[in-house]
């Protein structure tokens, strides 16, 4: 018995699902011909340094961080909006106090970047990143504008859909995860090799936001909803995976 | 077990990442004038041997006693005895493809079969091209536990060195290799 006792139990998560995630050589995407890893991954246990993560608090936020509207002298061009939801785990558990980063192109669809140097205006009055905390429901809301659609090199007259960035911690350093929010309807979605890299047309749907009419605010701002699913955990704490390799 | 609800797939942070993850105190897991800190300091290549200039590279590490300050962690969440130290490092690449990380050893680690891991840091790669993070561990070099790891033990021993640092002037240098040969071991989670 005191042996049982002094094990290690530590909790499981899900292994990362191969089947929703994009492979990473998808030659559509040219950048990935060069950069993908040829060779298979290695099976790594979830112990200690997997199943822990940081938990990074208020400390790093300022206080207009989650609205994009506020944090210069003016207002940006655009349309503004809200972008809210919930971050949630595989089995619908709510992912509370956890940190939300977004990044994203203006209104014009050019990024606030030394090297995004396409014919279309910054604007001074938008920088096009911030940072959130859920709260205890795993709950997160932006203001920010709607961002432009952009061209890239990638192939013959490529253009970007409009995106935001998201990037998620969760609490384990398993759920970790950097997306990209898109718009619904958007007709560029079907020449885009990025989107299209997630094959299952299910999971591509859930990287796309829903228009929200009951949080749109009259004569202020339209709403879209995003959730976002961190990979859930295993039923019950287990011991070792060694053996499945 | 409720309904699985699917995970939202991965993307690329795309070349503009650093506006969105770049912090001024990213890189330093302990703060500067902490005793015993050092430097991991890498150069992320792609197949061609070309420096990777849009990608960034965060670590997550137990603290030198071999301890997390998190409640998963079942021994107990604790606070480490080095002050500031926060346990993760965020640092994107220059136009030469470096990053670098300012932290302290961590300590060895208990697993549930009573083995023990070596030092080591767990590392996720992001980047332009990257379409999800890649992972990877940093052993160091001059680690006599390195023999008994049960995670190095599984990797094929000619590519065990990909995941050992070496010895630098200030710490360590870790360099990454995406792809080709000599390429990088990296793990699924």
């Amino acid at each position: 018995m005191s042996e049982t006792t002094r094990k290690l139990l530590l909790p499981g998560y899900r292994r990362d699902d191969v089947e929703a995630h994009p492979p990473l050589l998808s030659p559509g995407y040219k950048s990935t011909v060069i950069r993908a890893p040829q060779q298979p991954l290695t099976y790594l246990p979830q112990r200690l340094t997997e199943i822990t993560g940081p938990l990074l608090g208020e400390g790093r936020l300022g206080e207009l961080d989650h609205d994009l509207t506020r944090q210069h002298d003016g207002e940006p061009q655009g349309q503004r909006i809200i972008v809210h939801g919930r971050v949630l785990d595989g089995d619908g558990r709510a992912v509370p106090h956890s940190l939300v980063e977004i990044w994203q192109a203006n209104a014009a669809g050019r990024y606030r970047h030394a090297i995004d140097n396409w014919p279309a205006p910054l604007d001074p009055h938008f920088t096009g990143v911030g940072r959130t905390l859920t709260d205890d429901q795993g709950r997160y809301e932006f203001v920010t504008v709607q961002p432009g659609a952009y061209p890239w090199r990638n192939h013959d007259n490529a253009w970007r859909p409009a995106h935001i960035h998201f990037s998620l911690f969760g609490r384990a350093f398993t759920q970790r995860l950097v997306t990209q929010m898109y718009f619904p309807g958007d007709p560029l979605f079907s020449q885009d090799p990025i989107f299209n890299s997630v094959r299952d047309p299910q999971a591509r749907e859930r990287m796309v936001a829903r228009y929200d009419h009951a949080a749109t605010r009259p004569e202020w701002a339209l709403a879209y909803r995003f959730d976002i699913v961190l990979r859930g955990r295993e039923a019950t704490p287990f011991e070792d995976e060694d053996d499945d390799e | 077990m409720s309904e699985r609800l699917g995970v939202t797939p991965a993307q690329t942070v795309g070349p503009y990442l650093h506006i969105g993850l770049s912090w001024p105190d990213g890189p330093y897991v302990v703060p500067e004038g902490t005793p015993g800190a050092f430097w991991i300091r890498g150069r992320i290549v792609d197949g061609t041997g070309a420096p990777v200039g849009d990608a960034m590279v965060e670590s997550w590490q137990a603290d030198p006693d071999g301890h997390f300050d998190h409640p998963d962690d079942p021994r107990g969440a604790r606070a480490a005895t080095v002050p500031g130290f926060r346990g993760f490092g965020r640092a994107d690449t220059d136009a030469e493809g470096w990053y670098a990380l300012h932290t302290v050893r961590p300590g060895p680690l208990p697993t549930p079969d009573g083995e023990t891991e070596a030092p080591h840091l767990n590392l996720s790669v992001f980047g332009r091209g990257l379409l999800h993070r890649l992972v990877t561990r940093i052993y160091f070099p001059d680690e006599p536990a390195n023999a008994a790891d049960p995670v190095l033990r599984t990797v094929d021993p000619g590519r065990r060195d990909t995941l050992v640092a070496r010895p630098a002037a200030d710490g360590y240098q870790f360099d990454i290799r995406l792809q080709g040969e000599h390429e990088t071991v990296f793990f699924a989670v």
